[in-house]
């Protein structure tokens, strides 16, 4: 094998170095609106490696990242900062404290889980009536978010104030194989496109797009495609694994992803029909390098595609995410190998890329008098 | 170079029997291309999918007006082949389950099925979730089809005489409509982009991406819209046969008055049957165009149709010719629009 063969490949790994990264991005309170603390993470990683920093009047940290070589495609790749959690909207006294839910999280999963609120990650707990007390009646009932409070303890409060953003106050862990946090949607796209723009391919434009907002509607992705102007869009997401076998024995045709099978390209979800021509060199490059990847099963949920591919004249765009079980909950878990090859799938596309894979396979095409 | 025109009826038949369901309109594009070929000053195709086709240059007194008619239609996508090789699917666009039993479909691969079901219990009432495509497959790994394969409804073309029946008339009849107008029109000062739009049914995508690039003075939709015609059916003034109808309003946008005046002024000034148009449920192209950029006045052309979005839709035979001729005089002059 040639030796500039060997020296080119790109063989991500998750050192002390990467993981103590991961950690301090997943353990950080980023709730949609007020994604400060992963912005200032994001900034610190890449000051030395951006061509052009800015962050936009939404909120987006946009950064560019200029290739070498000649017709470089302007491709932007979007990972969102913010993250499902609560905000804080009422202050009744002695450390207790009215909440909302920001973004999906099912009301099932709050009772009893310890919380971490504002930049100050003041520890709390979403308290409810012991299981001494309730009636069988009560239990049948899944309690609504307006009847359950966030407990600080009195002294606690004194930092907390109505508009904090909290989340679940689970910290990273490793668990062999695998990580469980709290955000890895989408702390693992931001870990990953904070290592491609240090590690970007020279031969495209990386415009790598922290965006804000996700989770509410993917409106920090409409403002930074607009911003940015791309040629082709990509999302790096997080998507849910709902691969356990069913408990009735019945199959299992919906699992979406599964643990494991690699990285999960996208076809079709509620907001985005992903490009064929681009699914076909996402499927094509993993196979080129053998790196194993997924089909996500068309359905519902929808990413930063969804409006980067609307932007202006329009964008070809598709997504890819890391497989996750229990998502928006307080513990997700991910395979790291599966995040690797993720990594590992899209830097090896984005080196593969030229603007001929925008060709159309049809008989004629473009501009004709 | 002067080619022998197909006549109108002969392209609908052709495009309604071409599968092209939203994100996969490649095949229907290439025929719509092929066709127009020749009588616009300028062909392409823009990132998304959406074709383009100028004719006319701005001159004093003109406008640049977009027309759009979609070129997608609803179908299905497979989201998963178990070992039998039966293929479980989601909707793409608005498909009504009831529609589904026993429907025969047909993939952009060239492979057909047929749509079974799962046992229903007592007064159930299924959900997509309960159908699956039989492709004949004896297995998995037999099976012609996999996850994100994409099939359309298959129906052929029915000539009822007055009245045309076929599955996917929303929208084909309008991109008939719309290459009819093409051939016909004599743009003088206007500049005229018809764009036979993609993604319309999952969201008016295309047209949102069509409509930043054209830039357009005044949008125009072409779609179909429902009828009250049928017995015990929902509550609507349009009827088929009475005419192209005027959108007034849908739940995607409120027409511009003075877009839907200029249309009544020419419909009247042709002599041509009409009928104004309030949609309670639906959306077309013309929201997108509204919205674009800083704005822009728009409108619709409806064509009364019978059974949407299912695998029958029905539409008169003057409608279609009556749309031809308010479309081709609409676009031929000066827009005032007062």
């Amino acid at each position: 094998m040639a030796k500039t063969e060997v020296s080119t490949k790109f063989n991500p790994r998750l050192g002390k170095k990467e993981l103590d990264l991961l950690t301090r991005l997943c353990n950080a309170v980023s709730v949609s609106g007020d994604e400060q603390e992963v912005r200032a993470i994001v900034l610190e990683e890449l000051r030395d490696f951006a061509d052009f920093t800015k962050v936009d009047a939404m909120g987006n940290v946009l950064v560019r990242r200029e290739g070498t070589g000649k017709d470089r495609v302007r491709v932007m790749i979007a990972a969102h900062m913010d993250e499902v959690g609560f905000m804080i909207v009422k202050d009744e006294g002695d450390g207790v404290f009215e909440f909302r839910v920001i973004g999906g999280v099912d009301p099932r999963q709050l009772v009893g889980k310890p919380v971490i609120i504002g930049r100050d990650h003041v520890p709390g707990v979403i308290g409810a009536k012991a299981i001494h007390l309730t009636t069988p009646e009560e239990r049948k009932q899944v309690l609504k978010v307006d009847q359950l409070r966030i407990d600080v303890g009195p002294g606690g409060d004194s930092k907390v104030k109505v508009g904090d953003r909290a989340t679940f106050a689970t910290k990273l862990a490793v668990l062999g194989p695998s990580i469980r946090s709290k955000a890895l949607d989408d702390r693992l796209g931001v870990f990953n496109l904070i290592q491609l723009v240090k590690q970007a391919p020279e031969n495209v434009d990386l415009l790598a797009a922290f965006t804000v907002q996700e989770e509410l509607g993917l409106r920090g992705a409409k403002t930074a495609a607009y911003g940015f102007d791309p040629e082709i869009g990509i999302a790096m997401d997080s998507t849910p694994a709902n691969d356990l076998p069913h408990y009735d024995g019945l199959p299992n045709t919906s699992h979406n992803t599964r643990l494991g099978d690699g990285p999960a390209i996208y076809i079709m979800d509620r907001g985005t029909i992903g490009d064929q021509r681009l699914i076909k060199w996402l499927t094509e490059s993993a196979e080129a390098e053998k790196i194993p990847w997924q089909f996500r099963q068309p359905g519902m949920g929808g990413t930063d595609a969804g409006e980067i591919h609307k932007t202006r004249a329009g964008v070809p765009s598709v997504s890819v995410s890391v497989p996750q079980r229990y998502l928006h909950s307080a513990a997700g878990l991910i395979r790291i190998e599966d995040e690797l090859n993720t990594l590992k799938l899209i830097h090896t596309a984005l080196k593969r890329l030229d603007r001929s894979i925008l060709n159309r396979q049809e008989k004629s095409n473009g501009k004709e008098k | 170079m002067a080619k022998k025109n197909n006549s109108l009826w002969t392209i609908l038949q052709t495009l309604v029997e071409t599968p092209g369901p939203s994100g996969s309109e490649h095949v229907i594009r290439e025929k719509i291309k092929a066709e127009i070929q020749g009588h616009a000053d300028e062909i392409y195709t823009d990132a998304l999918g959406n074709l383009i086709a100028r004719k006319g240059v701005l001159k004093e007194g003109g406008k640049r007006i977009m027309i759009s008619a979609h070129i997608d239609e609803i179908g299905l996508m497979v989201t998963h082949v178990d070992d039998n090789g039966f293929a479980r699917f989601m909707p793409i666009g608005g498909i009504n389950p009831m529609t589904c039993l026993g429907g025969r479909v047909l993939f952009m691969n060239g492979t057909q099925g047929v749509i079974g079901m799962e046992r229903l219990e007592k007064d159930e009432h299924p959900t997509l979730m309960k159908y699956f495509i039989d492709t004949g497959a004896t297995s998995k790994e037999d099976s012609k089809i996999g996850v994100g394969d994409v099939c359309g409804f298959e129906r052929p073309f029915l000539d009822l005489g007055k009245r045309l029946v076929a599955k996917s008339m929303d929208d084909r009849v309008a991109a008939t409509i719309a290459m009819e107008a093409l051939k016909e029109v004599k743009p003088g000062a206007n500049e005229l982009y018809f764009v036979f739009s993609v993604q319309e049914e999952v969201g008016l995508r295309g047209a949102i991406t069509a409509a930043y690039g054209v830039d357009p003075e005044l949008g125009l939709a072409v779609d179909v819209t429902r009828t009250g015609d049928t017995p015990l059916g929902v509550k609507m003034e349009v009827a088929l046969g009475n005419g192209p109808a005027i959108k007034v309003r849908d739940s995607s946008f409120i027409a511009d008055p003075r877009v839907v005046n200029w249309m009544v002024a020419e419909a009247k000034a042709q002599k041509l049957p009409y009928q104004m148009e309030v949609l309670e449920a639906g959306g077309t192209d013309g929201a997108a165009m509204q919205r674009t950029r800083a704005g822009v006045p728009a409108g619709c052309l409806s064509i009364p149709c019978r059974y949407i979005h299912s695998p029958s839709e029905m539409v008169d035979r003057d409608d279609v010719e009556n749309s031809v001729k308010l479309l081709v005089g609409l676009l031929g002059k000066p827009v005032s629009l007062g």
